[in-house]
């Protein structure tokens, strides 16, 4: 389904990876390992279709995912090392208000139902700016959860989060491969999923 | 989907209030400042009425538009808009409608107490505020473009005012005039048929070159 | 004609065009100093006495070209940009950075020339007159362009922001000027113009020549600043290594 082709990524005067080639089908993980700076994150970016890379192309279905452009958005769900969270808002609103945005409407209980899976029931009326910053990933991966996205590009999804919310993050991962789903993940620490398929993918400095 | 978005900026706006306050109040203090500096001679009032209130309205909006993408860009949910899939034509030009209803309609609404502090006419007044309605969501949408270029970088908001003034000056010209022409005593009717030009001009191109820059400012 | 098709793709690479450059500079120089020598000899020695305006009005020799010269340089500042980030071409939106410096001198070489014009035949240094004003607000765009790439660090982000400013910029000049010439019809403003005198041919030749020498000097200068900017922005590569030494 997702196809990298012969890509490669400059930042300023520095080559971060050349000719870098690889391919995702559904029910696969692919994990994503590297030192700081070894273009982890540019590469989730450029996967994701924020950035453009400087050689080599992304295809969609036999598609390049620049001539997709917001069709290829329904597809992909992202999960940045920022959080996007509203520090003004509700994790309530700040959810229902993400999906809004994003096109597929959230109820109300819908809404309460999924962050209580996280274990946010608690907190949903608060502001997020008195959320740790581990609720706040908690919040983050709910807003995953709602997207009807086939393909989910993670960047350090383990970060701050405690080992409840890990086991969790790794139970929805292995739920949304089991469903046919992909999943790029960048981590330094061990994803221990029993996926089917899965590759790791190293960059170096 | 737009309706959600637009809905979100009212909301933050809201809950930082005192920003908003602070531009409006900035919009008074400049106005108030001029017949202090000139001398308060009811007919050079009068005279330079219109350019003080425009101009200070063009400072003030230029304030505000570090926030239309800034908070969205430094707490990620900038990239989460970019990614959903919708075009960014639509959210560009749904977050410029929020950034003129929280940041300009204000001004808009005030303008006629500081055009009666210098001796304004009724019907130069209610042609005030109609040049200001046409003319103010022009700034948000040149302003944006601006705003999207700047992102992220040091001294945006100084940035922004060398990028953005120019480009407003055909709007301080018109708008400025249609005043003068009322307070003069001839017709202001060209010159609000040019804002509405302009404003049409710019509702096509500007959001197409915010999305673009957008793009470019998010890499 | 097109049996010797010149390979431009070739050029377009920094690689190639680094050294082409290089040897145009000289003859583009050269060039410049012959031109601006004969364009003065006409000015000063054959173009006659003005009867109205005395021997003042000779600044028109270099403000009018300069005033061209900002206005042409700004539309092809925007074209190379614009070219750069349609067809990812990195070479064309270095001449746009490059071609930025050069078009703001000559702007603030006409705004200062039109000031020293305008003393003598206005009485004052400055009038808000519609051209004056225009190309202050033409001085204005390049700066912020100026700024704007400047304070951009990651040159591919400082190229195509570059760009977008500079289309709209575009875009927007003769809506400015537009505006400029409406409002100054309004505020009747000043009542000589630089039109309002008759031109002997002797004036319109040295006024060309030296709109001609402008030309070759941006030129040289242009392709001298491409050349900074491309050892600059590919110092890591190795065939800069080779070409420099």
């Amino acid at each position: 389904m997702l196809e990298v082709i012969n890509l490669s990524c400059v930042r300023g005067t520095r080559r971060l990876f050349t000719a870098l080639n690889f391919a995702v089908n559904p029910g696969e993980l692919i994990e994503l390992r590297g030192a700081n700076g070894s273009g982890k994150t540019s590469l989730l970016r450029i996967l994701s279709g924020l950035a453009t890379p400087a050689e080599g192309e992304v295809r969609w279905a036999g598609k390049n995912i620049r001539s997709l452009g917001e069709e290829y958005s329904g597809t992909v769900a992202y999960l940045a090392h920022q959080n996007g969270v509203k520090d003004e808002l509700s994790a309530l609103e700040n959810l229902r208000i993400a999906c809004g945005v994003a096109g597929n409407d959230l109820s109300k209980v819908d809404a309460r139902a999924i962050l209580a899976q996280v274990g946010l029931s608690r907190q949903q009326n608060l502001p997020a700016r008195s959320l740790s910053a581990g609720q706040r990933r908690r919040l983050a991966l709910a807003r995953l959860l709602t997207s009807k996205a086939t393909l989910w590009i993670l960047d350090e999804v383990l970060t701050s989060l405690d080992d409840t919310a890990i086991r969790l993050s790794r139970q929805f991962i292995g739920g949304h491969l089991n469903k046919g789903g992909m999943a790029i993940i960048a981590t330094h620490q061990e994803l221990e999923l029993s996926a089917d398929r899965m590759q790791r993918i190293e960059l170096s400095k | 989907m737009f309706g959600w978005l637009v809905w979100r900026d009212l909301i933050l706006a809201w809950r930082r209030r005192a920003d908003v306050l602070a531009t409006v109040f900035f919009f008074v203090i400049v106005v108030s400042l001029f017949p202090l500096g000139i001398g308060p001679e009811r007919e050079t009032l009068r005279t330079i009425a219109p350019g003080v209130v425009w101009v200070a309205a063009l400072l003030a909006s230029m304030l505000s538009l570090g926030r239309i993408f800034g908070n969205d860009y430094q707490d990620g949910t900038l990239e989460q808009l970019l990614l959903t899939p919708q075009s960014t034509y639509l959210i560009v030009l749904g977050k410029i409608l929020a950034h003129w209803l929280v940041s300009e309609v204000p001004l808009v609404i005030i303008a006629p107490l500081l055009g009666l502090q210098f001796g304004l006419s009724q019907n130069s007044l209610a042609i005030m505020v109609l040049s200001l309605l046409l003319g103010t969501p022009v700034l948000s949408l040149i302003g944006s473009i601006g705003a999207a270029l700047t992102l992220g970088l040091r001294a945006a908001n100084v940035l922004i005012a060398l990028l953005v003034l120019p480009l407003y000056i055909p709007v301080l010209i018109f708008g400025t005039g249609a005043v003068q022409a009322s307070v003069g005593g001839t017709s202001p009717q060209p010159y609000l048929l040019l804002l509405g030009a302009t404003l049409v001009l710019s509702l096509v191109f500007a959001p197409w070159a915010t999305s673009a820059a957008l793009r470019i400012s998010v890499e | 004609m097109s049996s010797q098709r010149i390979n431009w793709y070739k050029y377009a690479a920094p690689a190639n065009f680094y050294p082409l450059a290089g040897k145009m500079i000289p003859w583009f120089a050269v060039l410049t100093a012959l031109l601006f020598i004969a364009g003065l000899y006409v000015g000063f020695f054959v173009a006659p006495t003005d009867f109205q305006q005395g021997e003042s009005y000779r600044i028109l020799f270099i403000h009018v070209p300069a005033a061209w010269m900002g206005m042409f340089l700004y539309v092809l500042m925007a074209v190379y940009a614009g070219i750069g980030w349609a067809f990812n071409a990195r070479l064309a939106s270095m001449m746009a950075t490059a071609i930025s410096t050069t078009g703001a001198i000559f702007t603030f070489i006409s705004l200062v020339t039109g000031s020293l014009w305008g003393r003598p035949a206005w009485g004052v240094w400055w009038v808000w007159d519609a051209r004056l004003t225009s190309t202050l607000i033409l001085l204005f765009l390049y700066i912020g362009f100026i700024s704007l790439q400047s304070s951009i660090d990651e040159p591919r982000r400082a190229d195509r922001a570059g760009a977008v400013l500079a289309l709209v910029g575009l875009i927007n000049v003769p809506i400015i000027y537009f505006s400029v010439q409406w409002w100054n019809s309004l505020h009747q403003g000043a009542t000589i113009t630089a039109k309002s005198f008759k031109m002997a041919p002797s004036m319109l030749a040295s006024m060309l020549i030296l709109l001609a020498a402008c030309w070759m000097y941006s030129i040289a200068v242009v392709l001298v600043r491409v050349r900074y900017i491309i050892r600059e922005r590919e110092r890591e590569a190795p065939w800069l290594a080779e070409a420099v030494a």
